[in-house]
């Protein structure tokens, strides 16, 4: 599981220009680990989605005569599987479908934790204190096990597996934006927009969210990286994205009993799930140095 | 102290009754419900579904049955396994010792190990060491557990031999050593995010305490620099990390389910696994209540602790 609370890189930061923009682009610039990572994001997405068209073998093409295909060895690159179908084709479309659970479930528990968050550090009260003790009362459960219990039950399909990943992981996004939103309210501008007599609504979404992006923006993209991984765990048991549906996850769920003899088939799809998540944690620790106020002098 | 202890288990009550809702509700809201199993066998028809619902006590609102569950489930009785009429709670019981076992070992390697690299890492900030610390840490967290687990076994056992590939011990040698044998890769394996977590919070500790004033006064007082590591800093900066230990049970959990798939290891991720496929609602549930109330007791007894611990926490 990755929890990336405490990893703040060791930035000297030194202030190279007045504007806060540029100062934050600066010092963004400056974390070649975040760098590293948007390349290997746009490196992985475009490889994904382009890759498939560019080469010869088509993901589901089952040959039996050439299984187990070494990688680097013939016309396929990086070897075939036990049905004898190309990895790199099936690397790339599973890859398709795992980002696209990893977004499409950062979406959903970004905005569903940023409107628990609101909602309660807005309100206060009973209202805040009931919402943040559930959230207290669901981070309880660890969350594959939830994650299991949820994800067996259902039909399993793309777009519920990604609903019940979203449903496990938007608990800290809650907890991120009801402290930012809990110390905004009080503050000048958002007293202001109450004394003009704004709506509620109007001071929440129009006055505190937008002031609030930064936190979210940075747990949003550490949120793909956990939703990568919890698509690949609940997909490595067997309760994710079904076969013949290729996602990296499940593509090691059997390579387990080939260890022996076809050791790439695990390590491949490992590869690139480390190599996404690292990606991800890598941005969204770079972006938390180069919004962060705290760091600014 | 007894004001503290009483407001902090006021506060762990209410929130293991929401959490005993959020099972109830995981349970029930689930397609089917606890009823999804019967529908599986052959020729049920809609209206012995119903009179097993009726039997069960499943036609009755939904506020009954869950203040029914909660009462039995406070007293002790959590049902009975669809597999094998066993208790839920014997079952567990059952099984709660290899996972333990795993735990422990696992933090144990990752409270040493990461306390060095953490205080390393402090003492000598923004150095290559802290730098490779820094980068390491954020790929160890960024690893599957079990796609680390599977490549520890094939470099380990399959290709070296030098560690067994799975199981408690090897049938017909029950020894200590046998089964020492067989704790260290999948220990290893689980303690790899722990170490992360471990030494990035330790780093973060040390940088607080290093500048304290009484850090100064024993350097001033002219005590050697590594008195001061082992008495002061190290000593505070620890303090602190009790809290840290009793958070990262969800995960230490939660890794350790994944790891027990892998190596074959006979503990409670495996009874969750097993009892998910063969759709054992009492089971299922006794787990997931279980754990989240092993994680709720476990920060309520760090809190404590760390009050016990460090006497510059004010108690009310």
């Amino acid at each position: 599981m990755s929890d990336t609370t405490s990893t703040t890189a060791a930035i000297p930061a030194t202030a190279t220009s007045r504007r806060p923009r540029n100062r934050a682009l600066a010092r963004f610039a400056r974390h070649r680990l975040a760098l590293f990572g948007l390349c290997a994001i746009v490196a992985l997405v475009f490889g994904c989605a382009a890759g498939p068209y560019l080469i010869a073998y088509n993901d589901l093409h089952i040959d039996i005569m050439h299984r187990f295909a070494l990688p680097f060895s013939g016309p396929h690159i990086l070897g075939t599987d036990q049905l004898g179908r190309d990895m790199l084709a099936r690397l790339m479309m599973a890859g398709r479908v795992s980002l696209t659970v990893g977004f499409a479930a950062m979406l959903l528990s970004t905005v569903f934790g940023t409107l628990i968050g609101t909602i309660a550090g807005y309100f206060g009260g009973i209202v805040g204190t009931a919402l943040m003790r559930f959230v207290d009362a669901v981070l309880c459960f660890p969350t594959i096990f939830l994650l299991l219990a949820l994800a067996a039950f259902v039909q399993p399909t793309l777009f519920s597996i990604t609903l019940v990943i979203a449903a496990t992981a938007w608990m800290e996004v809650a907890r991120v934006v009801e402290a930012q939103i809990r110390t905004l309210r009080e503050r000048d501008f958002a007293l202001a927009a109450e004394a003009l007599g704004a709506s509620d609504a109007y001071i929440m979404f129009r006055e505190l969210i937008p002031n609030a992006i930064a936190p979210i923006v940075v747990a949003s993209t550490l949120n793909v990286a956990r939703a990568i991984l919890l698509e690949s765990y609940v997909s490595f048991l067997g309760y994710g994205i079904q076969p013949p549906t290729p996602s990296w996850g499940n593509m090691l769920n059997n390579a387990q009993e080939f260890l022996v003899s076809a050791p790439w088939l695990a390590i491949l799809p490992g590869l690139l799930i480390t190599l996404a998540v690292t990606g991800f944690n890598f941005l969204g620790d770079g972006l938390r140095d180069a919004l962060d106020p705290r760091l600014d002098i | 102290m007894t004001r503290f202890l009483l407001r902090r288990l006021g506060q762990s009550l209410v929130l293991l009754w929401l959490v005993s809702v959020i099972g109830f509700a995981v349970l029930h809201l689930a397609p089917g419900g606890p009823l999804s199993q019967f529908t599986l066998t052959p020729g049920m028809t809609a209206a012995q579904l119903k009179l097993i619902a009726h039997q069960l006590g499943l036609d009755r609102p939904l506020p009954v049955q869950y203040w029914e569950w909660f009462s039995r489930m406070l007293v002790g009785n959590w049902g009975r396994s669809y597999r094998d009429s066993q208790p839920v709670l014997l079952v567990i019981g059952a099984h709660i010792w290899p996972t333990l076992e795993l735990m422990v070992s696992s933090t144990i390697i990752a409270i040493l190990l990461g306390t060095w690299v953490g205080v390393l890492g402090a003492i000598r900030r923004y150095s290559l060491f802290d730098y490779l610390a820094t980068v390491g840490a954020m790929v160890a967290l960024s690893i599957p557990t079990f796609w680390f687990g599977l490549v520890v076994i094939y470099i380990f056992s399959v290709k070296l031999g030098w560690l067994p590939a799975g199981n408690l011990y090897t049938i017909g040698n029950g020894s200590l050593l046998d089964y020492l044998h067989h704790l260290i890769a999948p220990s290893l394996v689980l303690a790899l995010v722990t170490i992360a977590i471990w030494s990035r919070y330790m780093r973060a500790a040390m940088l607080e305490v290093i500048n304290q004033d009484y850090v100064r006064t024993a350097r001033a007082k002219g005590l050697p620099e590594r008195m001061i590591l082992i008495r002061h800093t190290i000593r505070n900066a620890l303090l602190p990390m009790i809290t840290i230990a009793g958070l990262q049970l969800p995960t230490l959990l939660s890794g350790a389910l994944v790891t027990e798939t892998v190596f074959t290891w006979p503990g409670m991720g495996r009874l969750f696994l097993d009892s998910i496929s063969y759709r054992d609602y009492p089971v299922i549930m006794g787990v997931l209540m279980f754990t989240a109330v092993l994680v709720l007791v476990g920060n309520l007894f760090a809190d404590v602790l760390y009050a016990v611990a460090d006497p510059r926490i004010r108690l009310d």
